[in-house]
């Protein structure tokens, strides 16, 4: 237990003090939905779907989510080349507990950085339907931020270097957000369309979101959750065979 | 307390370590010596669980490190050759993350923290962030940070590798304090001759991956026909200067070949 506490106490400290990194993660989202939000909404008023910033939150606060987690589970790559991880490697405390600190911490820094971007939709006119879906909406982040940080840290435990990260960005985490209908919706897509985002797992994280926020929903919130939650156990087994392998 | 038999790693064609076989007893001082790039550190991280060997077999504390990993990890403490800390954290949280891992009671943990950072004079800059450090002071710290708990074994790698004579002596008398008190096993490297044959009870020398002699420093000089270890190593190493050690990044890519190799 202490293990994993002061794992994810330092991922934690690590977050909060990387300020540059913070405010630097909020460019993206910010300018998202502006550009987007307001760029796309008379267009998608005009198609019958009504408020795009409404539809559009859920799916850039997934997607801030997405890559703050999947960037602090890349993280332990530093660690690595930094010389860090060995010290925590040779401690005498299973690597199960080392790789669930890691992911615990990694993923309350994702759920801070999506309660963030959702502060900030607000400013720019998005509205919650309901204030009692506010906790399940806490509950999806928590899902998706626990996803893609076991994710994360399940890559960077079979890379050396960094040499890999652009690679990992342009066919993984790219195609994941812009396949997920974060942006445009899942009805009356092509089939091959239809087919891949239901193959993205990011796709039932917006998903989730968009129905505790909105009230609309595509999968079902029952699947949605379903969904998530096989999916982060089963990378979270597979993240700790791989990590238990790791040579230094 | 620690066997190895016939242990070998090879990464890729390159043979690092090379058939040793060696036994260091129980409360001994054990220097393992050798220049640069004969297979010093890989027998280290094979013993303490960073490395898979190629073949052989060790035992440290009685256990396979292979089958064992987390039972050897509670038997023995290390302070590596190359830096190991976390640069966005103060000394005082390295310290105390180190604690925790290694469960010193908390009780004693605060106490023991102060005792060590007085101990290597980084007290007063406790909380500064790691990054702002000298090489000097983060050397320092780490060996600090290495006698955080008290295990069976600590293996030092290089530890006196750029400390001041100070700082260098009063670690000494501290780990001779604990293999005297505490019954601890040693095992070290180093390249200053007149430190080995001034702490270590038994001497085992490497060079490409094997071991060319062992046994007491007397010995070793008597069986050279040298008065002091410096010669006595260079006698059965050669004079001819080695390739530096290949840096851990290095080693990093080395082994990413290996593993693309291997799918």
């Amino acid at each position: 237990m202490s293990t994993i506490y002061i794992l994810w106490l330092r991922q934690i400290k690590r977050y909060l003090r990387s300020r540059s990194r913070i405010i630097g993660s909020l460019g993206q989202p910010i300018l998202f939905l502006v550009a987007l939000g307001f760029g796309f909404g008379p267009i998608f008023q005009k198609a019958g779907q009504g408020n795009y910033i409404e539809f559009l939150a859920p799916g850039i606060i997934a997607m801030s989510i997405l890559f703050t987690a999947i960037f602090s589970g890349v993280e332990m790559i530093w660690d690595r080349q930094f010389g860090f991880l060995k010290e925590t490697l040779v401690a005498p405390v299973s690597r199960l507990n080392i790789m669930i600190g890691r992911v615990f911490g990694g993923a309350t820094a994702s759920v801070f950085q999506g309660i963030i971007v959702l502060v900030i939709s607000f400013i720019a006119g998005f509205r919650i339907s309901s204030v009692e879906f506010i906790f399940l909406s806490l509950i999806f982040m928590i899902l998706i931020s626990l996803l893609f940080t076991a994710l994360g840290t399940a890559i960077a435990s079979m890379l050396e270097d960094f040499q890999g990260f652009q690679l990992i960005m342009s066919f993984l985490v790219m195609p994941l957000f812009f396949l997920s209908g974060a942006l445009f919706p899942l009805e009356g897509l092509p089939e091959a369309m239809k087919i891949v985002a239901a193959v993205d797992p990011l796709s039932y994280g917006v998903d989730g979101l968009r129905f505790a926020l909105t009230g609309a929903s595509h999968f079902g919130v029952g699947i949605d959750f379903a969904v998530l939650t096989i999916i982060t156990f089963l990378l979270l087994v597979a993240g700790s065979f791989l990590f238990s392998r790791i040579e230094v | 307390m620690i066997q190895v038999k016939n242990l070998t790693k090879k990464f890729g064609d390159f043979t690092a370590v090379d058939n040793i076989s060696f036994n260091v007893e129980k409360a001994e001082i054990f220097g393992f010596l050798g220049p640069n790039g004969a297979g010093k550190s890989t027998t280290i991280k094979m013993l303490t669980t960073l490395l898979h060997p190629t073949s052989g077999e060790i035992e440290v504390n009685g256990i396979n490190p292979l089958h064992h990993q987390d039972k050897v990890r509670e038997s023995f403490g290390i302070v590596f050759q190359d830096p190991s800390l976390d640069e966005e954290l103060t000394a005082y949280e390295n310290m105390n993350f180190h604690a925790v891992l290694y469960k010193v009671p908390a009780d004693v943990r605060k106490t023991r923290i102060e005792e060590l950072l007085n101990f290597v004079e980084l007290w007063e800059k406790k909380d500064e962030f790691v990054k702002n450090y000298s090489g000097g002071m983060k050397r320092r710290l780490e060996i600090a940070r290495g006698f955080l708990h008290h295990p069976k074994i600590i293996f030092l790698d290089e530890p006196t590798l750029g400390l001041d004579p100070q700082t260098r002596n009063y670690m000494w008398n501290y780990i001779n304090d604990l293999n005297k008190k505490e019954q601890t096993t040693v095992f070290f490297t180093t390249h200053y001759m007149e430190e080995a044959d001034r702490v270590a009870d038994r001497i085992a020398v490497i060079d490409h991956g094997k071991i060319v002699a062992s046994g007491t420093p007397e010995q070793l000089k008597a069986q050279t026909g040298k008065d002091n270890l410096e010669d006595a190593f260079l006698e059965l190493t050669g004079r001819k200067i080695r390739e530096e050690e290949a840096s851990g990044i290095d080693r990093m890519r080395m082994h990413s070949k290996m593993w693309r190799r291997r799918r």
